[in-house]
């Protein structure tokens, strides 16, 4: 497929698809990436974070921005997100025990000063949920207009024995969901459009990091591929997954946890859940002797509850995700720019 | 959950098994037939959308072509219309649509790229949404109209229902039968049956077909949405087919009777009237576009609005719409397959055609599911499912 | 357009309704509908519009057509082969 990249940013290079990759190996990366070798997972492997031998553990960083909007939302705000969102990067590379995160802030001028405070509790909670803390941070104030409320930028540091990477899956491993799918985009998309749907659609936002190190623990070795379904939902995660591990998937549809209102929301405003984003899931590559271990570790965790099995690896159809209906079977498309309402 | 529920059973029209046994239904009619392939033809993207997104295709028999018309609202909705849409953004006015029409190409510009300009373009779940817009408003904004007769009907409401000054509409709305009748005289039409859209129908009522079928001896079958519906749908046409009758049967009684909703009619013909247009890629189609009656001349956009399109003049029409085919698959006679765009130049991140734009376009449903896809037939179960119904 | 699940109208105020879908609810218009809505009533949402109310017995209704098809169907694997065919082979149709 050519690479079109037009002269101008627009949106959709921001929105985790196809276009995003494009534009980050083209131009965010070029001349960059050093020689990654043995000791390093680095910006060629575009992996949820990255991974820098040190004696006989690993490094590993990740660094993410928040723009959110709104910033309040159900279930959560921008700085619960921030924290969550890179606990859960660093513990998608197998590294749970967080050794410090950074936390810095761009206020726009004219943002409420209870706001930020209510942010900063958030922060705080979600830390203490982490087991983690903020050592060091870096505070702007832009004016009015020149910002949009409030950006944060978190970056986090971690040890781990053994990276896990999002590229080790082969045909017959099975794939698990830590839990219902949809939540969080569909909650956010629902206050953004001002779509005036009464529901009790909540965002999922958490760190999942002791979860997973309950999952790590329960099946060493087992899980070969892990990574968090944010923008682009599971059907981007997937196809990075099957992309870069050389395996086609299929998802058995009557499997995947989703809650009603997030299905009734998503239908009705014509979206597939497949595609929305999740703030507190993973998406695991297990291999099949160890899949009961792994099920029994998540669902003894309240976050953990609603985790499934929810399709397989394949040798053929390399890159492809395919979904069985129960009436047929179809493509899973990679998500491509923002998600907007359909004429529903 | 109370099974007796209606909203429950209709969760019925879902269940796989019925489906199944459906399908294979479809596939004996359709061999006892002799003669393949037969072809049948929708004309409503959320029909595509639910075959698509259910499924469907793959297990459709081999000797039935289940052929998408020119059922995309979006889709046929032609240049210059988009155009005007486009003029009217980058003129400062602000304009609010449906979420699909944003990134319809025009001439050369989109909405989406006019936003990106730094037009103000508002994206709209309901025309009701944008009046209240408007009301929130001082300055004029302009309801980009979209869809076929189901979705004029909330139109011809939101007018009707006084709106404020400041309110006003830009109406590129059609309406379908008409255009079955210029695709069944269609020369190279291999159409023998039509699955006519169940939500259109409970407007219109499935009276309206009667004359059609008189005419061109092509039995139509109207049928609603969900798994079921289509495949039943389909297994009755089929049927008809076989047995060579040429007839309208509603397979959707529970939203369409034959006269329809009269109350809805009403409003639909009180607010618009039917003129001649062009489709996108489909030529002339009498009667196939609705524009506002001189009575609400005070809401019509086109009316309060010096649109020129010469402004647009300036932009040179991208190279590959020459190669575009959108017009033949709209119309049914090709599929995305037989155009040499598709998947490479024209891509729903980078769309050449209007096809590939809208979500109910055959050829953003055949990107995005995988159209005639050889996936073979649906496996086990897979253990440990869970769903949190 | 919208494929939804038919919605239970929850409450009515003039020309609005609150409509429940599977625990999401919104509020739709009844403008155009053709008939009294009430709550605990059905009905038919296009682009929040409420275009027809659906009685209940024609949810069964048709259900049991889909059942009927079937059940058609299978007879006429039996029923189907002399007569019709017949008539098909003789009407010389030549396949496409």
């Amino acid at each position: 497929m050519a690479s079109v990249l037009d002269d101008r940013i627009t949106l959709r290079y921001g929105a985790g698809g196809r276009a995003m990759r494009t534009l980050i190996r083209e131009v965010l990366t070029a001349g960059l990436a050093r020689d990654d070798g043995a000791d390093e997972v680095g910006l060629a492997a575009m992996d949820d974070g990255a991974a820098i031998r040190v004696g006989d553990r690993w490094l590993v960083v990740t660094t993410d921005s928040h723009v959110i909007k709104p910033a309040f939302f159900p279930g959560g705000d921008i700085g619960r997100l921030a924290v969550s969102g890179t606990v859960n990067d660093l513990a998608m590379m197998g590294a749970t025990d967080v050794l410090a995160l950074t936390c810095a802030v761009v206020i726009e001028e004219g943002f409420a000063r209870e706001d930020l405070v209510r942010i900063q509790r958030s922060i705080r909670d979600a830390c203490a949920e982490a087991g983690a803390a903020i050592v060091t941070g870096d505070t702007k104030v832009m004016g009015r207009g020149e910002i949009d409320g409030i950006v944060l930028n978190t970056t986090g540091i971690a040890l781990t024995d053994a990276v896990v990477r999002d590229c080790g899956l082969r045909a017959g491993d099975r794939l698990i969901v830590t839990g219902t799918l949809g939540d969080h985009g569909m909650a956010v998309m629902a206050r953004r459009h001002g779509l005036e749907l009464e529901a009790d659609l909540r965002s999922d936002v958490a760190p999942i990091n002791a979860l997973i190190r309950a999952v790590l623990a329960a099946a060493p070795g087992a899980v070969v591929a892990m990574k968090d379904p944010t923008r682009g939902g599971v059907a981007s995660a997937l196809h990075e997954m099957a992309e870069k591990s050389g395996v086609g998937i299929v998802i058995d549809e009557t499997a995947l946890p989703v809650r009603a209102e997030v299905r009734a929301a998503a239908e009705l405003l014509g979206i597939d859940p497949l595609h929305v984003a999740n703030e507190g899931k993973a998406v695991l590559g297990v291999r099949p002797e160890a899949v009961d271990a792994v099920l029994a570790a998540l669902r003894a965790q309240p976050l953990g509850e609603h985790a499934a099995v929810v399709g397989r690896c394949t040798a053929d159809r390399v890159g492809a995700i395919v979904l069985d209906t129960g009436f047929g079977r179809r493509l899973v498309a990679e998500p491509e720019g923002e998600l907007l309402p359909r004429i529903c | 959950m109370n099974p007796a529920d209606p909203g429950v059973s209709e969760l019925k029209f879902r269940d796989p098994a019925r489906g199944r046994a459906l399908s294979d239904t479809l596939a004996r009619v359709t061999t006892e037939i002799g003669r393949a392939p037969v072809s049948i033809m929708h004309v409503c993207g959320s029909h595509e959308q639910a075959i698509a997104r259910f499924g469907l295709r793959a297990t459709l028999p081999r000797g039935l072509n289940v052929i998408m018309g020119p059922g995309c609202p979006v889709c046929i909705t032609d240049v210059p219309e988009v155009d005007e849409g486009v003029v009217l953004a980058r003129m400062g006015v602000r304009v609010a649509t449906y979420g699909d029409m944003v990134k319809v190409p025009g001439t050369s510009l989109s909405l989406a790229d006019a936003q990106a300009e730094g037009a103000r373009i508002d994206v709209v779940y309901s025309v009701a949404h944008a009046v209240e817009l408007a009301r929130s408003i001082d300055e004029p904004l302009v309801f980009f109209a979209t869809g076929f007769e189901t979705t004029a009907v909330a139109t011809a409401a939101a007018i009707l229902d006084d709106p404020p000054p400041n309110f006003f509409v830009l109406s590129a709305h059609k309406y379908i039968p008409p255009v079955m009748e210029i695709v069944a005289e269609m020369p190279d039409t291999r159409v023998e049956g039509f699955l006519a859209a169940g939500h259109a129908a409970t407007i219109t009522g499935w009276g309206v077909f009667e004359p059609f079928v008189e005419r061109h001896g092509i039995p139509v079958v109207v049928a609603g949405f969900e798994p079921l519906d289509i495949l039943g749908g389909l297994v009755r046409l089929v049927e008809l087919v076989r047995d060579r009758r040429a007839t309208v049967e509603n397979m959707f009684p529970r939203c369409v009777t034959k006269e329809g909703n009269l109350r809805a009619q009403e409003a639909l013909w009180r607010v618009f009237r039917p003129i001649g247009g062009r489709w996108r890629g489909i030529a002339h189609v009498p009667n196939g576009n609705l524009r506002l009656r001189d009575a609400f001349a005070h809401v019509d956009a086109r009316r309060r609005f010096d649109i020129d399109m010469r402004t647009l003049w300036d932009f040179a029409p991208a190279a590959l719409t020459s190669e575009c085919i959108c017009g033949d698959i709209m119309a049914g006679i090709k599929s995305p397959h037989d155009c040499a765009l598709f998947g490479k130049a024209c891509v729903p991140g980078s769309p050449v055609g209007a096809c590939m734009v809208s979500s109910e376009g055959t050829c953003r449903i055949w990107h995005q599911y995988g159209g005639h896809p050889d996936l073979g037939a649906p496996a086990e179960r897979s253990s440990g499912g869970f769903c949190a119904r | 357009m919208c494929l939804g699940v038919p919605g239970k109208v929850i409450s009515v105020d003039g020309w609005i309704a609150v409509v429940d879908f599977w625990g999401v609810r919104k509020q739709i218009r009844l403008d155009v509908v053709d008939e009294a809505v009430e709550p605990g009533d059905y009905i038919l949402n296009h682009v929040g519009y409420a275009i027809r109310r659906i009685p209940t017995e024609d949810i069964a209704a048709t259900l049991a057509l889909y059942e009927e098809l079937l059940r058609h169907a299978a007879q006429e694997d039996d029923l189907m082969a002399t007569d019709v065919r017949g008539e098909i082979d003789g009407a010389g149709h030549e396949p496409r």
